[in-house]
């Protein structure tokens, strides 16, 4: 699965990592200092997260189960959504595809309109440039940094007392009663204010991307896990006022990232830093994933 | 809040509500019949008619991504089909049957898809329980408790919707009346030959030049595709998914005398079917059995979004173009089938009294006069 859009990032990333000086200097563009990025660290802690996905038992679709996730060491967060200035200059380098509603948006907003295709290339080229390691954040990171502005898509009114109707409709009034956002044009960073953790415009008009595959899997009575999997990484996770899981080459989810009710707005990003070195990352993320299993 | 405790509740009562219904038990009675589908145009072998009871019926779908040319220039796209033909399949059934479908996304494909029949009863026609993400399948039951030709499609949810249809992901039901057709009078009718005639509009991005432009994958494609899909006008239009596909070696055949049952669906978009130098003798515009079929029709419109049926009894041997008679969308776009009827010709219906020559000059042919400067 994925395999054409894998190895077509593949190529680009090889192709961004060498050349890369030239092209950042071609356009007047200074290495960044790592220590110039406007960053938040979490202390270590333990959250109650609801996993992302589909989750069935029995065959009847249930909410998701909740789990203890423990992070370990500190979480390096952006502060702010990565701006269409950032965003651009990727662009112009030529290490990353032209987002959409160019116009729409200034040049300190956010970047809107990209894909999640658009934001893995941009943490790469962003890591040559800086010389730390970028990357998406994870569901769960996102949500840990998300802290009080996280919003639960539990579905409230399912009491299980139906085979599939009654859950189907409680699900759509909770969806379709969500406010959208009055304005949906991009605004100033740090328009939407900050969490307690200090972390910006988390839940603001942008979602966000998040590494997150899209997962199901169905749950045995004690919702344990049980039975093979499907996990679906063309669809990916996206986060902000409430979850939505998007194909990961649209750019615009007005038109129906949500299955009802209101779609995600904009569709952006921020990264976390892996300060633990790439190995450490990808140990860290490997045994992050499979700490429910 | 989601607890242990309320997890088993859940489990208890839907271990009760599987046990419980009655059901169950009566569908487990009938009879089950597997049924090998058929690529269109042909239709897999069905009883016109039947005597026997209800039965389930199950057929078996695999969702391919594939690229497909559909024209003769060598224009590519990167399809979705059902069982990989657009249009997917034609599934026959008789009217209080049961249809089981196991829809199949194999692992090799990139994207979610499932399953809306026109038929079928709420669900959303089965698309809220049928979405498989590749590496998964899934088995939907519904009963077929109104006759009539149907259209399934692929509805994945939002701006998905469209661009899976228009990327190939439909096809068509047909659900018999037990007792079979009948015509405006209530007489039996009868088909020697049915085919599946289902029209697709491609909207395929063009590059500066107007040239079709080719995308690694269908991802990449999609922006490209969404702009032109929504300024809804087609780059094709065609039968059973490529330009041609339906004429020359390909042209559908019947002989002299022969009754053939045309069904033709299109998922999204208008259209209106016409038999040059033929008829509608008994036509299901709207495609529902349980009304009376229209006769001796030119043309019959098609609803975007539905199937209709016409019954033809061929009376002439020779070639006839079946076209959408929009005929910029049958000849330049390619919505255009052909049949080559075998038989003898009837001087009665048509005769060439005299053929192509000179024109004569005289009252009796009433031509004009020759010009007196001319010799
Ligand atoms: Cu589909």
């Amino acid at each position: 699965m994925l395999l054409i859009l894998k190895a077509k990032l593949a190529a680009k990333a090889a192709l961004v990592v060498a050349p890369l000086a030239v092209a950042a200097a071609g356009y007047g563009l200074p290495a960044i200092p790592a220590d110039q990025v406007a960053v938040t660290t979490i202390a270590p802690g333990a959250f109650l997260h609801r996993l992302a996905g589909d989750f069935a038992l029995n065959g009847r679709p249930v909410n998701a189960p909740r789990r203890a996730f423990r992070f370990t060491r500190p979480l390096t967060i952006m502060t702010y959504q990565v701006s269409a200035a950032a965003y651009d200059a990727c662009v112009a380098a030529g290490a990353c595809e032209r987002r959409l509603f160019r116009a729409a948006a200034s040049a300190e907003a956010p970047a809107v309109g990209v894909n999640w295709h658009d934001a893995t290339a941009y943490a790469t080229w962003f890591s040559s440039r800086t010389g730390a390691r970028w990357r998406l954040p994870t569901d769960a990171e996102w949500a840990f940094a998300a802290g009080a502005r996280f919003n639960d898509d539990a579905v409230l009114a399912d009491d299980g007392s139906d085979s599939f109707s009654k859950r189907w409709l409680a699900k759509y009034e909770q969806e379709s009663s969500r406010q959208a956002p009055a304005d949906k044009a991009p605004r100033p960073a740090g328009a939407f204010g900050f969490n307690e953790h200090g972390v910006a415009d988390i839940a603001g008009n942008v979602w966000e991307w998040t590494d997150t595959c899209f997962l199901r899997q169905a749950l045995d009575a004690s919702g344990e896990p049980t039975g093979e999997r499907t996990v679906n990484c063309g669809v990916r996770v996206v986060e902000g006022e409430h979850r939505s899981y998007v194909t990961d080459f649209v750019r615009d989810a007005r038109a129906g990232g949500c299955a009802v009710g209101v779609p995600p707005a904009n569709l952006g990003f921020r990264l976390v830093r892996d300060d633990a070195g790439y190995l450490g990352a990808a140990v860290a993320r490997a045994r992050f994933h499979m700490r429910w299993i | 809040m989601f607890t242990r405790r309320t997890m088993m509740a859940a489990a208890a009562l839907a271990t009760l509500v599987a046990a419980v219904p009655a059901l169950a038990d009566d569908l487990a009675k009938l009879p089950r019949e597997q049924v090998e589908l058929v690529a269109p145009p042909f239709i897999h072998a069905h009883e016109q008619a039947t005597k026997a009871g209800p039965k389930v019926l199950q057929f078996k779908m695999t969702i391919q991504e594939k690229e497909l040319v559909i024209d003769n220039e060598g224009t590519k796209i990167h399809a979705m089909t059902f069982n990989g033909s657009v249009p997917g399949p034609l599934m026959v059934a008789h009217q209080g049957d049961y249809v089981e479908l196991t829809l199949i996304n194999p692992d090799t494909n990139m994207m979610a898809h499932n399953i809306d029949f026109h038929s079928a009863t709420g669900g959303l026609g089965g698309g809220e329980l049928t979405m498989v993400n590749p590496g998964e399948q899934v088995v939907l039951r519904w009963k077929a408790d109104r006759a009539g030709v149907f259209v399934y499609h692929c509805a994945p949810g939002g701006s998905m919707i469209p661009w899976h249809v228009t990327s190939g992901m439909n096809g068509a039901v047909m659900v018999l009346p037990r007792e079979g057709l009948k015509d405006d009078t209530g007489k039996p009718l009868h088909y020697d030959k049915a085919f599946y005639i289902g029209e697709q509009d491609f909207y395929v991005p063009r590059d500066e030049n107007g040239k079709f432009k080719s995308y690694e994958s269908a991802g990449d494609a999609y922006p490209d595709q969404a702009e032109v899909m929504r300024k809804l006008i087609p780059s094709h239009e065609v039968f059973n998914g490529k330009v041609g596909s339906l004429t020359g070696k390909n042209a559908l055949t019947a002989k002299v005398g022969e009754q053939v049952l045309l069904v033709h669906s299109q998922a999204n978009r208008d259209t209106r079917p016409h038999l040059i130098g033929g008829h509608g003798d008994f036509v299901w515009e709207t495609g529902k059995f349980a009304n009376r079929p229209e006769k001796d029709l030119e043309t019959w419109f098609i609803r975007g979004g539905s199937a209709g049926a016409a019954l033809y009894t061929f009376k002439q041997p020779g070639i006839y173009a079946y076209v959408n008679h929009n005929l910029i969308e049958a000849v330049e776009l390619g919505a255009t089938a052909h049949f080559k009827v075998e038989g003898t010709w009837n001087d009665d219906l048509m005769k060439q009294v005299s053929p192509p020559s000179p024109i004569l000059s005289g009252a009796k042919t009433g031509a004009l006069d020759a010009p007196a400067h001319k010799h």
